[in-house]
């Protein structure tokens, strides 16, 4: 797919960066310019029983460079956590999300801290996206204590409550009624929020998911189902799995929107497009088409149903990050240098975190039986020989 | 002075005459009575009007008045907001469920049966018995999960089965099981009020049973502590432990021992996780002899756990073997006869009891 935007627009660019002088700090702060750039989005959206929203996206320097930052900082993060699974020092499932960066940056932009969004395993990025640290994503992986869920989650488990990112769930599809359930509590609470359930195209077909959209639809609940579409289910091809792979259609009733999800201005619109919707209309379907570049999990080398051909095929001509590059260079908002010195700062700091998250300690054998509750009534509780190891649970 | 059978008569027409509270005064001496659907009904009631955040939701909860009449008049009392009739969708409105008290709300999910929560089942354990431990705390998930559990009358292997020990194996649960009307009222508020996800296990055959109420018992700020069984009637030989109906066989199995010169400490054991270990065992140091009352599947029921803490805890106290009284290992079948012996009847605990006490009762003679 290749990049279309229109080159008449950086006529109305501002020529905001002067090339750098040869002091160059360490920490290059971010254009905090806010002028206005319109951009079109890589193909037009294709709608399902409602009126698909304008491919002309605004947005401006401050947002572009924010975009190509966070996107190489999530990038960097899920290669290192590779190479940290291979060194064994990951134990247990990981499932990387390097490709589909667009769609939790794009979100981001469209919607606040008090709207919800909810996830399944592959939720690194999206934990991120909601303001988690780089500390708290790798010491959680290698369950260490300054871990955001101390340690005692891992991967598929990474919560942040404060910033309403509600998970990190391990079952395929439950994520979806719990995402219907928060924007429940957001309408009962008359909040104006809305609720981001993210969703992977092989949990498209859970019959929960369907169960919980009639019920969004029955109460006008602001619930945004977004469908990850990175086209495989584990090592299953969508069209191996789903009779209709047209998950932006599979609400029926509820209307639904195909967004390319590499392409981070237009999962933003969409986003903001959904948001609104939901909170006149009730639920809306967000089906992103999106990629990955790893395997299903690190147990899986994703090559044995797609050939290499198709994977380098998509980093060639749709890869997220290129194509904010390619923009950012495109309008002068940064020299190519400038973005290099962003991607080597972002390695350093994922590289420093990682030495950092190293030397967080495991959590202490007490640690076992905390949490069993929020009220342990002071009960008993057991280790494998209870004539050994008992607690009580405060 | 009322004679009994007056004091049966008012008792009745109590339930009538609700505004005649001076009525209820002057016959001090006459307990006031409820029945286990009022008491569940007054506690969703009093916990709703107390907590903005408690919603109820589930089958037939609000137009139709509830399946079994719990939560009648509550639909036209707070509005269809509160009070969501929901599709015939266990797994959808259970996980929705989880994320509204994710969210900060209380939910109350209604099953039609417990039966049909093996439908919802992962969202009970995986979504919300795990969370506070898979997020450090950070997700605490105060849900109540309620409705009938066990064996009705003729409604077959599917609509039949008991889910105490299933449940009540699952840490990060709580379990608990009324039987008297003092129980459901006190455990419901309880578990509504607990910032844990409850399983509340309720029974039909209970629904319409009346018992004496204490004044105590009615005010709004009752509530019973969870996880402290209560002794219903105090022995000296051998104690029964038994939940929700199986406490009523176990008391009237009492009755009978007692007229064989045998003295029986019935436990209630109103929660079955937390499991209240020091009371059974304290009863069983001092009787030396148990027997477990249960209504569900035999293996790997709650008298085997009980079985297993006894032997553990007490086992130089124990002077005849744990006997355990449970559904029969087969699934349930509808007629009646053989239902009959599908369930534990009064006469099993007694027969129990007396082995538990070297005093069998030959074959011979049971004809």
């Amino acid at each position: 797919m290749a990049l279309s935007y229109l080159r008449s627009s950086s006529s109305r660019s501002v020529n905001l960066l002067k090339p750098l002088s040869s002091s160059l700090p360490l920490r290059r702060p971010i254009s905090t310019d806010t002028t206005p750039i319109t951009v079109e989005t890589s193909v037009p959206f294709t709608s399902h029983q409602c009126d698909a929203p304008s491919r002309s996206v605004e947005t401006n320097p401050k947002e572009l460079l924010t975009f190509f930052r966070d996107m190489a900082l999530m990038r960097r993060m899920e290669i290192a956590a590779d190479s940290l699974y291979k060194a064994k020092l990951i134990r247990g499932f990981c499932h990387l999300y390097d490709g589909q960066e667009a769609v939790a940056v794009g979100m981001e932009a469209a919607v606040t801290k008090k709207d919800c969004i909810i996830t399944a395993y592959r939720d690194h990025c999206t934990f991120i996206g909601r303001g988690g640290t780089l500390l708290e994503v790798f010491a959680e992986l290698m369950g260490r204590q300054a871990g955001c869920s101390k340690g005692k989650g891992g991967s598929m488990h990474f919560y942040k409550k404060d910033s309403n990112f509600y998970g990190g769930h391990g079952i395929v599809g439950a994520q979806v009624p719990l995402g219907c359930g928060l924007a429940f509590a957001q309408k009962y609470s008359k909040d104006e929020t809305v609720t981001f359930a993210l969703y992977g195209d092989g949990a498209a077909n859970q019959g929960q998911l369907f169960e919980a959209l009639n019920i969004s639809a029955l109460w006008d609940l602001p619930a945004i189902l977004v469908c990850e579409n990175n086209h495989y289910g584990m090592g299953t091809a969508e069209w191996r799995a789903a009779k209709s792979p047209a998950y932006y259609k599979r609400g029926d009733y509820v209307p639904g929107l195909k967004v390319d999800g590499m392409d981070a201005l237009a999962v933003k619109q969409a986003c903001k497009f959904a948001k609104e919707h939901a909170l006149k209309n009730g639920p809306i379907i967000l089906e992103m088409d999106t990629y990955r570049y790893h395997g299903h999990s690190m147990s899986d080398p994703g090559s044995t149903y797609r050939t290499r051909d198709e994977i380098s095929g998509v980093r060639q001509e749709r890869d997220p990050i290129e194509r904010i590059r390619k923009l950012i260079l495109s309008h002068d908002l940064a020299t190519e240098k400038e973005l290099k010195d962003i991607e080597k700062e972002v390695r350093k700091e994922v590289d420093d975190t990682i030495t950092q998250a190293k030397e967080s300690p495991m959590p202490e054998p007490s640690e076992l039986f905390t949490n069993v509750y929020a009220k342990g009534l002071g009960v008993e509780s057991f280790g494998a020989d209870r004539k050994e190891v008992r607690a009580t649970l405060p | 002075m009322l004679g009994v059978v007056r004091k049966k008569m008012l008792g009745q027409s109590l339930l009538k005459i609700r505004p005649a509270v001076s009525v209820l005064r002057s016959y001090s001496s006459s307990a006031k009575h409820m029945t286990v659907r009022d008491a569940l009904n007054s506690a969703l009631d009093e916990e709703m009007s107390a907590d903005q955040k408690v919603f109820l939701m589930g089958e037939e909860v609000g137009e139709y008045q509830g399946a079994y009449k719990i939560s009648k008049g509550l639909l036209e009392k707070y509005g269809p907001e509160r009070v969501l009739d929901t599709p015939i969708t266990e797994a959808g409105f259970a996980g929705i469920a989880v994320g509204a008290a994710y969210h900060g709300l209380k939910p109350v999910v209604e099953f039609m049966t417990f039966n049909f929560s093996m439908q919802a089942i992962d969202h009970i354990i995986n979504s919300a018995a795990k969370s506070n431990y898979m997020s450090a705390g950070q997700m605490s998930v105060p849900i109540v999960f309620r409705g009938p559990n066990g064996a009705a009358a003729g409604v077959g292997a599917q609509h039949s089965q008991c889910y105490a020990a299933w449940y009540a194996s699952c840490p990060g649960l709580k379990v608990l099981t009324p039987y008297s009307s003092e129980d459901a009222r006190g455990l419901l508020k309880a578990a509504i009020r607990d910032p844990d996800p409850v399983v509340f296990l309720e029974n039909e055959l209970l629904y319409g049973e009346s018992f004496s109420v204490s004044d105590e018992v009615l005010d709004s700020s009752f509530c019973l502590p969870i996880g402290k069984a209560k002794i219903e009637r105090v022995g000296r030989d051998v104690t029964i432990t038994a939940f929700s109906k199986m406490v009523g066989h176990a008391l009237k199995a009492a009755e009978i021992l007692e007229k064989d010169g045998i003295d029986a400490e019935v436990i209630n054991l109103r929660s079955i996780r937390p499991l209240d270990r020091s009371t059974i065992n304290a009863s069983v140091r001092k009787t030396n002899r148990l027997i477990t009352a249960e209504e569900g599947f035999p293996q790997h029921g709650v008298g085997a756990e009980i079985c297993a803490s006894v032997v553990e805890e007490s086992f130089a106290y124990l002077d005849a073997p744990v006997e355990r009284i449970a559904g029969a290992d087969v699934p349930m079948p509808y007629a009646a006869n053989l239902e009959r012996l599908a369930v534990p009847q009064v006469e099993d605990i007694v027969r129990a009891a007396k082995r538990a006490c070297y005093r069998s009762v030959p074959l011979a003679a049971a004809a």
